[in-house]
């Protein structure tokens, strides 16, 4: 009989990565869910009825809403990120393919990305390092997609010392090493 | 250079990639109205020194094709729109 796989995080380790570089905390988190949900033609309707009887919030252009268990960020026109606890939406394509039927399209994104947490006193000074967001004057719920190095990341702004980022999961060395490398060097 | 994006406000032009000529959404159909016509879409195109229309995706942010209205002579960008908007507006289904 085979032996059991444990599941590895992007980084290859058995427990979420936890680091901090002076002011600057970095937690890994991966006990959420992620869905892409993109409206199909012609069916603004249909998708905007399906989302209000699921509970998903549908925010505008560069924004996060939550509405517990979802939370959602604009991605595109037409087109969220949706986030839902994994341990009560392990299959979130599943799980939503039947309220929404032909309204919208589904993709699994759960395991395309990494997802950290950042946590400072200010972390404008990291960011404005990292990449072209201007941190400071964002308003919280503020979410977008931006480069950092050369990785299309998401940036959603919690607070002025809370936001989380998305990046590429085959990349997430590579996103660590630059956010380590930007906050070593206003430690 | 600043894009400013009709949805995100103004963006980085390095969040961009620049496709040409936005003459490009008015592609002719290919077999009903000639082999000139075709011939012409695909490589001939205006060069002016002043006012352009050019199409630019904005790869790095919400990947929408935008439609820019820009000055070759000094960059200054005077409009941007949404590609869909511009092509619903000449009556394409999309």
């Amino acid at each position: 009989m085979a032996e059991p796989l444990p599941p590895r995080t992007p980084f290859g380790l058995a427990e979420p990565l936890r680091r901090r570089i002076g002011p600057v905390g970095i937690v890994e988190r991966f006990d959420l869910a992620l869905v892409s949900l993109a409206e199909r033609q012609g069916k603004a309707e249909a998708f905007a009825t399906a989302a209000r009887a699921a509970g998903i919030p549908l925010p505008g252009p560069a924004r996060r809403a939550e509405a517990p268990p979802f939370a959602a960020f604009w991605v595109a026109p037409g087109m969220w990120f949706v986030e839902a606890p994994l341990d009560t939406h392990p299959d979130p394509v599943a799980a939503l393919k039947p309220v929404f039927g032909a309204a919208a399209s589904l993709s699994e994104q759960t395991d395309a990305w990494v997802r950290l947490e950042l946590a400072a006193g200010d972390l404008a000074p990291l960011l404005e390092r990292l990449c072209n967001v201007d941190y400071a004057t964002a308003p919280d719920g503020f979410a977008t997609r931006t480069l950092i190095e050369h990785l299309g990341c998401y940036l959603i702004r919690l607070g002025p010392g809370a936001a989380t980022l998305l990046g590429p999961r085959s990349s997430a060395e590579s996103l660590l090493h630059a956010i380590e490398t930007a906050a070593a060097a206003i430690a | 250079m600043l894009i400013p994006h009709p949805l995100l406000g103004p963006r980085d032009a390095q969040e961009f990639v620049y496709l040409g000529d936005a003459a490009l959404i008015d592609r002719p159909d290919g077999t009903a109205a000639g082999i000139e016509a075709f011939h012409d879409y695909l490589y001939l195109r205006d060069n002016p020194a002043g006012q352009h229309r050019e199409l630019w995706y904005h790869e790095q942010g919400d990947r929408s094709w935008l439609v820019v209205t820009r000055d070759t002579v000094t960059h200054e960008i005077l409009k941007a729109e949404l590609a869909r908007d511009v092509a619903l507006a000449r009556g394409r289904g999309r």
